[in-house]
């Protein structure tokens, strides 16, 4: 099957890829999906004081199109408020990189990841 | 090296140069292009004298006499005569018939719409090797059994059943036995003389022969009789009309001949190829082979990385013409329904690559696919939050996932 362009891109050269410590107060996790529907995805924020996203990073496990989905939230939850990041949607995700109809899944788990996370962080303070 | 690597054989072949240049021959006005069905002049008798040739040669790779060969469109044509037509002609002794959950889809369909017509189809589950064994066919056998279909050579995992066993089973029940070899001449030997397997559907295309031919052995002693699928002139003693195709059954029929001749030899090379590739990604932490190791084709290496998905895997393996057990890329979002049946996990089935070697190969070939498919193990097992936890330690059948 025929990739996008900006698909190829953030699979061959993923950003933000990495792992950040779980306990950490400041940092968020979000943990979606599953290995029976061949993908997981793991979103983490470092959240400043001032409620802005520091630092993003990602790991995933799933088909291109669900590591292209990961890897460019990541670039664009960097810089922006926690209310900012929670209103990022599957279709601005799904519109970026020119996903198929069988690959919306994967920007609504993006989706999910980014809520995930948020909570996460939310629930620590 | 001509790219990307063609490493799915198990799916089709290439026509063997030598096989073209005869179904060439028998196309235009200066080949043999006549009906073979014509009776009144030279050009059919032509015709029907290569199509008879041809019967003979894919007849004699399977030890069977060829009056037993009817031609079809492929195995998917055959194992629907095969199965409705026992099903339609037999089903006043029974309606019962017995398969297995690994089967390919063209016998599998097959079974659902016989039910759809009142037939109860017992659908065996193989063990974890993807093996049916010959017990566990007797268990299933009932008063009304009429017809077991069992594939030879499993075409996502290259496991070999077990058919002169099994055939002892079936034939002792006075229950027919119908065998999918769409994937087995040319790689195992098949003695129809000796086995007692009813009828057996082949392709043309698996073995170096064209796309749109096959044939379906049916035994004629002890006669096996089957309502015809498709009706018209007759053709095929009554068991498949329409116009026999010349230069496709000659193109079979030399393909079968050629596995015949070469076949030893081939699959002593091929599997050479093949442990080479093992051997190049074994040591690789947690990969695993899926399916029988030894009771198995040369060809066929269906192998799991585990942590790491199939579709993205092939999209790192765009120079390598592999296929996936994973179906990511259809709606379903399910994996092999095959290595499911074998009791494997769902990340494993999600994480494997069906690799089929096959004539062409050359070790230089083998060289670059383990190459290439180190290189992209190793990324995204980087990128693979699974990875991480296993390398953690944490088991991944304590998390609780939340499905979507």
């Amino acid at each position: 099957m025929a990739y996008s362009e900006q698909v190829i891109d953030h699979y061959e050269n993923p950003r933000n890829v990495g792992k950040m410590d779980e306990a950490d107060a400041q940092v968020g996790t979000g943990m979606v999906g599953a290995p029976a529907c061949g993908d997981v995805m793991r979103l983490q924020i470092k959240v400043s004081e001032e409620g802005v996203i520091e630092d993003a990073k990602f790991k995933t496990y799933g088909c291109g199109s669900a590591i292209a989905s990961s890897s460019l939230v990541t670039e664009w939850m960097k810089g922006m408020t926690l209310d900012e990041a929670g209103e990022i949607r599957n279709s601005n995700i799904s519109e970026e990189l020119a996903l198929p109809p069988v690959k919306i899944h994967c920007s609504v788990l993006a989706e999910d990841a980014i809520k995930a996370a948020i909570d996460d962080y939310k629930s620590k303070q | 090296m001509k790219l990307p690597l063609y490493l799915d054989y198990s799916s089709t072949t290439p026509v063997d140069p030598r096989v073209a240049k005869l179904m060439c021959d028998c196309l235009t006005q200066e080949g043999n292009f006549g009906n073979p069905a014509s009776r009144s002049h030279l050009y059919g008798w032509q015709a029907e004298e290569a199509v008879e040739t041809a019967r003979r040669q894919v007849a004699d790779l399977v030890n069977a006499d060829p009056r037993e060969i009817v031609w079809t469109s492929g195995a998917t044509e055959s194992n629907n005569l095969a199965i409705k037509g026992i099903a339609h002609f037999y089903q006043k002794k029974g309606k019962h018939i017995i398969t297995s959950k690994i089967e390919h889809k063209a016998v599998l369909d097959t079974a659902r719409q016989l039910e759809r017509e009142g037939f109860e189809v017992t659908y065996l589950d193989p063990d974890t090797d993807g093996l049916i064994s010959p017990a566990m066919v007797k268990d299933a056998m009932r008063e009304d059994t009429i017809l077991v279909s069992l594939m030879h050579v499993n075409n996502e995992i290259g496991v070999v059943t077990d058919l002169a066993a099994i055939g002892e089973v079936t034939r002792a029940a006075k229950v027919f036995f119908h065998v999918d070899a769409a994937q087995s001449p040319g790689k195992v030997a098949i003695d129809l003389e000796a086995m007692k397997v009813d009828l057996m559907s082949f392709s043309a295309h698996k073995v170096y022969g064209p796309k749109g031919i096959g044939a379906l052995y049916v035994r004629r002693k002890p006669r096996v009789r089957l309502e015809a699928q498709m009706h018209g002139g007759g053709h095929e003693r009554g068991m498949r009309s329409g116009t026999l195709p010349t230069h496709q059954i000659v193109g079979m029929g030399a393909a079968f001949a050629i596995a015949k001749e070469e076949m030893a030899e081939e699959n002593e090379r091929i599997l050479a190829l093949r442990q080479r590739l093992w051997d190049g990604v074994s040591d690789m932490e947690e990969v695993y082979l899926n399916g029988s190791i030894d009771q198995r084709v040369a060809g066929n290496a269906n192998i799991s990385f585990n942590y790491v998905e199939g579709e993205s895997l092939l999209m790192s393996l765009r120079e390598l013409a592999v296929s996936s057990g994973s179906a990511c890329t259809s709606a379903s979002l399910e994996p092999s329904y095959v290595l499911r049946a074998l009791g494997m996990n769902d990340e494993l089935a999600h994480s494997s690559i069906r690799f089929s070697i096959g004539r062409f190969t050359t070790p230089e070939d083998v060289d670059q696919a383990i190459a290439q498919v180190r290189k992209a193990v190793t990324k995204l097992r980087e990128l693979s939050p699974l990875w991480d936890m296993y390398k953690d330690g944490v088991d991944l059948n304590s998390v609780q996932w939340a499905a979507h």
